[in-house]
């Protein structure tokens, strides 16, 4: 024999997966050539723990494709959104973006929601050359490392330090505020980063930072830390947090007779807010976001998401929506669907309106410039009382 | 506020958080004292208590009090079914296979509900008014004084129950020697499943209580209150029942102070340090005696 049976069985199975690889590769081929579409592959968490936050930017995302779409696509060509599920960690969000790069061959990809994912992302994305537009990560890291931009990363909305910023300058210019307390949740960095801003920016605006105190995220009863605040009896607290604490925060705070007011973040931006807190508890308390609903330019997005949902958005709905139409803008203007161009498309956004406002990239950052809003709990419903460009 | 008030305000506080680790120690303890099971589920039992009264108020929309008794008798007969398909089949089985089956059924049910009711807050309407007592600038809330009443009458009548009763003797004996109480004429299956009956419904209790005070629940509510009502059983000494109020209270108080004079980040920390001392230096816990005698 002139193989030893080993040596054969090896053979068979070598020969079978070229055979494979063949009929794979085939496939692969065969979608890539349908060239009337462009498709983008939507990275999403839509189960696990943060699915709520996944699901809602996803949504958008279609809302504002089908639109394009209706309207008659991108040059010419319809645009598909294939979706893949990284299940709220981080380990997925690199396997779902492999797999929509390589299998799917997607352009461009969206996605995910949350900051830890798209980092872990972002390796396999700039490997492969294919731009990342994150709607919802905030953090700072996630289109910068070590000091330098990430060519293929980029966001459609504003960062953290931003909002500490503005929550900073508002209190001391608009509530008058010297003195301030800063109660955060230790077990989210978005939460701490914030508290941190705000209280560097608080104290250069003269202000005195009285007491930092910390929670969980999951904890239920705050009554003993809110007492030693109430104590402190600062003109401002600052609660940078997600929405089910703030609820019960602010609800246990206002118990125990804290009426100074309470300030937020976007994390703030949920109707389950006042459903937990009580439309009471929630008066005089102030919390920045990416838009009013009473906006005039948001009521066309608010009304066609209404109809697609039979609900309305969320925040994360509405970055959702302007990723796709960031997206859509960029593809148009980088004339067919190379990455590379699309990229540079990308990075070159300059006053683009979209659903929550207008939008220019800023090319060293990948960060957009936009405007953020301050919106006042008054009775039930929002007051804006701010809005507010970065300098 | 000065600083006597503070005081008295922050021991408010412990107490009203201390009953509510109370009211879930309760069941931990009652099934621990009967069977020796660690039960990682009852926290889980008391998510699923807190979602069946939730479900019964705003879908079928009962009132409290209905919603209560549905929540409880159901969660019940959840608790009896958990014992029959996951303990009952390792009765003779050493007692770690048990505690680790007690850790599948708590993730069972942590998934298994977030599957079915999403992993999204539910926000409790509102089916009970919520007064604040203010007493020269001491803040009490009614629903606290409600928790705290509702604690110390399930505890006396449960004490009852295991003391005077006759279901309660056959408990005790069963938990005393299962065997030889089977021998005189005692079906342990059957007090066995009674005993996890009625900790499943305390569970129940906790839950729906706590939902309406704090307004929101979810799945993973559970996790942390089922082992803060841990540490406050072993602390008041596990299988006793007033040992459990005690120690949760204890427990609530202790965490109270830490987070209000101390460090907020500080909390869990002493908590569980708590149960580390206890270990350590007394591990019958306040109550415990050096005898076989549990419950």
């Amino acid at each position: 024999m002139f193989f030893s049976k080993k040596t054969a069985k090896l053979m068979s199975v070598l020969a079978g997966t070229m055979l494979m690889g063949g009929v794979l590769s085939g496939c692969g081929g065969d979608s890539a050539a349908s060239s009337d579409e462009i498709k983008i592959g939507a990275n999403f968490e839509m189960t696990g723990n943060v699915a709520n936050y996944g699901q809602a930017t996803l949504d958008g995302l279609n809302l504002a494709i089908d639109e394009i779409n209706a309207a008659g696509g991108v040059n010419g060509k319809k645009l598909v959104v294939v979706s893949a599920d990284n299940k709220s960690e981080a380990a997925e969000a690199v396997n779902a973006a492999t797999k929509l790069i390589s299998d799917d061959k997607v352009k461009v990809l969206v996605g995910p929601a949350v900051t830890a994912n798209v980092i872990a992302e972002s390796q396999v994305a700039t490997d492969n050359k294919v731009p990342v537009i994150a709607p919802d990560a905030t953090s700072p890291d996630v289109t910068v490392e070590n000091g330098q931009v990430k060519p293929f990363i980029f966001r459609s909305c504003f960062i953290d330090p931003q909002q500490g910023t503005v929550m900073a300058k508002f209190a001391t210019e608009n509530l008058k505020a010297k003195t301030a307390v800063i109660y955060v949740d230790n077990s989210s960095d978005y939460s701490k980063s914030l508290g941190k801003v705000f209280k560097e920016e608080f104290e250069k605006a003269g202000g005195k930072v009285l007491m930092e105190e910390a929670f969980l995220a999951k904890d239920q009863d705050f009554k003993a830390t809110l007492t030693s605040i109430k104590t402190a009896n600062a003109d401002v607290v600052f609660v940078p947090a997600y929405y089910e604490e703030v609820g019960k925060i602010v609800k246990q705070a206002r118990e125990l007779g804290i009426t100074s007011p309470i300030l937020g973040t976007d994390g703030w931006d949920d109707s389950k807010v006042a459903d937990i807190a009580g439309v009471d508890a929630l008066n005089n308390t102030y919390f920045s976001t990416h838009y009013s609903d009473k906006d005039e330019s948001v009521k066309g997005f608010l009304e066609a998401f209404e109809k697609k949902y039979g609900h309305a958005p969320n925040v994360f709905a509405a970055l959702g929506y302007d990723a796709g139409k960031l997206l859509a803008d960029a593809i148009k203007r980088a004339g067919n669907d190379d990455s590379e161009k699309i990229r540079q498309a990308i990075e070159e956004t300059k006053d683009l309106q979209v659903g929550t406002g207008i939008i220019t990239m800023d090319p060293k950052t990948h960060n957009p410039i936009k405007q953020a809003v301050i919106l006042q709990n008054k009775d039930g419903g929002r007051v804006m009382v701010a809005k507010i460009m970065p300098e | 506020m000065e600083m006597g008030q503070q005081v008295l305000q922050q021991l408010v506080n412990g107490i009203s958080l201390g009953s509510i680790y109370a009211l879930i120690a309760l069941g931990y303890t009652m099934i621990y004292g009967i069977i020796k099971l660690i039960n990682f589920a009852h926290g889980d039992i008391y998510m699923v208590g807190a979602y069946i009264g939730f479900f019964a108020i705003t879908q079928a929309g009962l009132s409290i009090v209905p919603a209560l008794l549905v929540s409880l008798v159901t969660t019940a007969m959840l608790g009896m079914l958990v014992e029959k398909l996951a303990y009952k089949p390792l009765r003779h089985a050493p007692r770690l296979s048990v505690l680790i089956t007690a850790i599948g059924v708590s993730f069972f049910l942590e998934y298994a509900s977030m599957y079915f009711v999403s992993p999204t807050p539910r926000t409790f309407p509102a089916v009970m008014d919520s007064v604040a007592i203010n007493i020269g600038g001491l803040v009490i809330n009614g629903q606290q004084l409600l928790i705290l009443g509702i604690t110390f009458v399930l505890m006396v009548i449960l004490t009852y129950i295991v003391k005077f009763t006759n279901t309660g003797k056959a408990m005790r004996a069963a938990s005393f020697d299962t065997e030889t109480a089977q021998l005189m004429g005692i079906n342990s299956d059957r007090i066995i499943s009674i005993t996890f009956g009625i900790g499943s419904a305390l569970a129940a209790v906790a839950g729906v209580l706590v939902g309406i005070y704090y307004n929101s629940i979810d799945p993973l509510m559970g996790i942390m209150p089922g082992l803060k009502a841990f540490v406050a059983a072993v602390l008041g000494g596990i299988g006793i029942l007033p040992g459990a109020v005690v120690g949760g209270i204890i427990l609530g108080v202790v965490e109270a102070f830490v987070s209000g004079f101390i460090s907020s980040t500080f909390r869990d920390a002493a908590a569980f340090a708590i149960l580390i001392i206890v270990l350590l230096v007394r591990p019958t816990g306040i109550f415990g005696k050096n005898t076989k005698e549990k419950v």
